[in-house]
């Protein structure tokens, strides 16, 4: 192939794909999930993600148009994708200060659009405008809440040029939330138990009332104990007197660190939700299931959530649904071993 | 002062967001001094005992840590306005526990590395002050802490950067605001014996710390070694300030302040100026602290409320402070 012919063959495809994406310079206009109007050329077919629930939802959509993540995916995140998307650069992020991707770098390459999605709060709205401003991309900003995740897919699918896909995921999300909110509904007031969402190594950072990190919490309609006392804000730190004073009926946490020591902690063991042995790690590979990044990769942690609090209530098997999900969203089908040890920090340990 | 102190513990142990009345806190205290049996709940037991207790007893040992060394580095560097984290102890240790935040290990292990980086930081500073002579060895200390002080801050601000910032970035942010929230008995326990080690030379040398206050010249003059004083001190205000920081995360102006407000009541005397700040620096930590968690409904940041506590009061002992330096 390397020989004379190779490159006349190469260079006759080449102008064949340059005449079949004539239209590709034609473009169109469309409003974004903040109300921006955005120019975006007809075939978007390069997409570089502004953070990391950007790059998630990317990937769900249409991983073949994912110019690369955030941040590279870790050993331990691999055998969760398959190796060539795995294998895709570290970007960086593209959140106006905060940035670590050079505008340059953007630039360089070559994205047909540059997709946020997340807040669509003023700040993020002047922070897209300088970045489109700066690079001349199109730039698009869309709603990543939890609780319109169907809306985020049709949106992106649409923009992106993947609009059945897009159709299909959105169908799966709102099955997902449907079915996950009916049967918590169904929960009788006197059994709404009061969850604890411990954060950080000591677990004693949470979220409360109105911060994106418990949306899986609030969609799922648990009794949010911090919330419920502390009011509306973002990430807090708060007191282990504090919790003990709540006495959780369950805690759900993302750091394996604190749930590995919980068990021992003795402070701890004065918390309800210790002593009946109700801690749940949530599972992290490739992305974690209640939160981190807050993006579409939360919709199977509803059914995980519902699976730990109220067994009675979710009573199929979670192995078939994660087996499902992983194969729809993240493009390959885990195994049973790596199921298996997903799902291991829904039980108690030992 | 001691009598403001006990006051301190007594409003601390009486406050908290686990209601405990005052006739429980009584009758727990009595049969934990073998005076008949309480008839207290468990986890009142476990909020004073476990939770209350460690607390308290933790911000007076910070708060006389740090008081101690910074009044023990302003007389060793005859400038008032050094704080105990003059020659980069605070920075290392941020950097230490930062790094642990970001490999995700246990407490135990991020506490162990911003000791161990407090300490590190600090031998840095003094082997680069050794190295370099020829100059006043006061200013090139001092210096050298600016600079490896700086670059350190560098590095927390890149690891910051290159944080997740879902998960790993509001825990480090959370950390270097400072705050006694999580202390345990363990935590306690592990900070005693350097606060103690480091307490017990200040005390002894308390007196040539006075004598190096003139001077080196008049100090090695008056039979000083002034070297190993210097260094002494040095290790002794560092061990006490690396383990305060390990253990509550960064908090500042309490080094800086108190030890003004000590010379502001008894005068510049080591002697005195010492065992003042220690309680002072126990008694003004705690009061703090029991603000911090009482104030509002979250907990809020020791760092922060130190700093917005501290500067008022600080600006006025410079306006209208009496007593001067010497």
């Amino acid at each position: 192939m390397a020989g004379r012919h190779g490159w006349m063959a190469g260079a006759g495809a080449g102008l064949l794909l340059a005449l079949l994406a004539g239209p590709a310079a034609a473009e169109r206009m469309v409003t974004d999930s903040s109300g921006r109007r955005v120019t975006v050329p007809d075939r978007v077919e390069r997409v570089f993600p502004a953070g990391p629930p950007a790059s998630v939802v990317v990937y769900m959509l249409a991983p073949e148009k994912l110019l690369g993540w955030t941040r590279a995916i870790s050993p331990p995140e691999r055998p969760f994708l398959p190796d060539r998307y795995a294998d895709l650069p570290e970007l960086g992020r593209l959140t106006g200060r905060g940035n670590t991707v050079n505008l340059e770098t953007v630039v360089a390459a070559k994205p047909d659009v540059v997709v946020d999605v997340g807040s669509t709060a003023p700040t993020f709205v002047s922070l897209a405008d300088r970045v489109q401003e700066q690079t001349r991309v199109p730039t698009l900003l869309i709603d990543g809440h939890l609780a319109d995740s169907a809306r985020t897919f049709r949106t992106l699918g649409a923009l992106m040029g993947v609009a059945e896909r897009g159709e299909e995921l959105a169908r799966y999300a709102e099955r997902t939330l449907n079915d996950v909110r009916r049967r918590f509904d169904d929960v009788p007031e006197g059994k709404r138990l009061k969850v604890y969402m411990a954060r950080g190594p000591r677990g004693l950072q949470t979220g409360i009332r109105g911060s994106i990190n418990v949306e899986a919490l609030d969609v799922a309609g648990v009794r949010n104990v911090a919330a419920e006392n502390l009011g509306n804000g973002g990430l807090v730190n708060v007191s282990m007197e504090q919790v003990l004073a709540w006495q959780p009926d369950a805690i759900v946490t993302i750091d394996r660190g604190f749930y590995e020591s919980v068990w021992t902690d003795p402070l701890w063991q004065g918390v309800k939700a210790v002593r009946d042995r109700r801690v749940y790690l949530s599972p992290g590979l490739p992305f974690t299931w209640i939160d981190s990044p807050p993006a579409a990769n939360r919709l199977l942690g509803l059914r995980w959530l519902g699976a730990v609090l109220y067994p009675e209530l979710f009573p199929e098997d979670l192995r078939e649904e994660t087996r499902r999900f992983y194969a729809l969203f993240y493009h390959r089908e885990p195994t049973a071993e790596q199921i298996d040890a997903l799902l291991a920090g829904s039980r108690p340990p030992g | 002062m001691a009598a403001l102190l006990v006051a301190a513990v007594c409003v601390a142990f009486s406050i908290g967001a686990y209601p405990v009345s005052p006739g429980e806190l009584a009758g727990l205290l009595a049969a934990k001094l073998g005076l008949g049996s309480a008839a207290v709940a468990p986890a009142v037991e476990t909020v004073i005992w476990d939770i209350r207790g460690p607390r308290v007893l933790t911000a007076m040992l910070v708060g006389a840590g740090l008081a101690a060394s910074g009044a023990a580095y302003q007389g060793l560097f005859r400038n008032p306005l050094v704080s105990p984290d003059i020659l980069g102890v605070s920075s290392g240790a941020a950097l230490g526990a930062v790094l642990g935040i970001f490999a995700a290990l246990p407490v135990l292990a991020i506490q162990g590395m911003a000791f161990a980086g407090g300490l590190l930081a600090v031998g840095v500073v003094l082997a680069v002050a050794s190295a370099i002579r020829g100059r006043d060895p006061v200013l090139v200390l001092v210096l050298g802490g600016v600079v490896i002080g700086a670059l350190l801050g560098s590095g927390v601000a890149l690891l910051k950067y290159l944080a997740d910032p879902y998960n790993q970035l509001p825990a480090i942010t959370f950390w270097l605001l400072g705050s006694l929230s999580a202390v345990n008995r363990g935590d306690l326990a592990a900070l005693v014996p350097p606060v103690a080690v480091a307490l017990l030379p200040l005390v002894l040398l308390r007196w040539r710390l006075d004598v190096m206050t003139l001077g080196d010249e008049e100090a090695t003059a008056l039979g000083v070694p002034v070297r190993l004083v210097r260094v002494v001190v040095i290790a002794a205000a560092t061990l006490m300030t690396a383990a305060a920081v390990s253990v509550s995360g960064i908090v500042g102006w309490v080094g800086l302040l108190v030890p003004h407000l000590a010379r502001l009541m008894v005068g510049p005397a080591f002697v005195r100026l010492l065992p003042t700040a220690v309680l002072l620096g126990a008694a003004y930590l705690l009061a703090v602290d029991t603000l911090a968690r009482s104030l509002g409904p979250v907990e809020l940041p020791l760092g922060v409320l130190t700093a917005v506590i501290g500067t008022p009061v600080f600006l006025w002992l410079l306006a209208f402070g009496k007593r001067g330096w010497s």
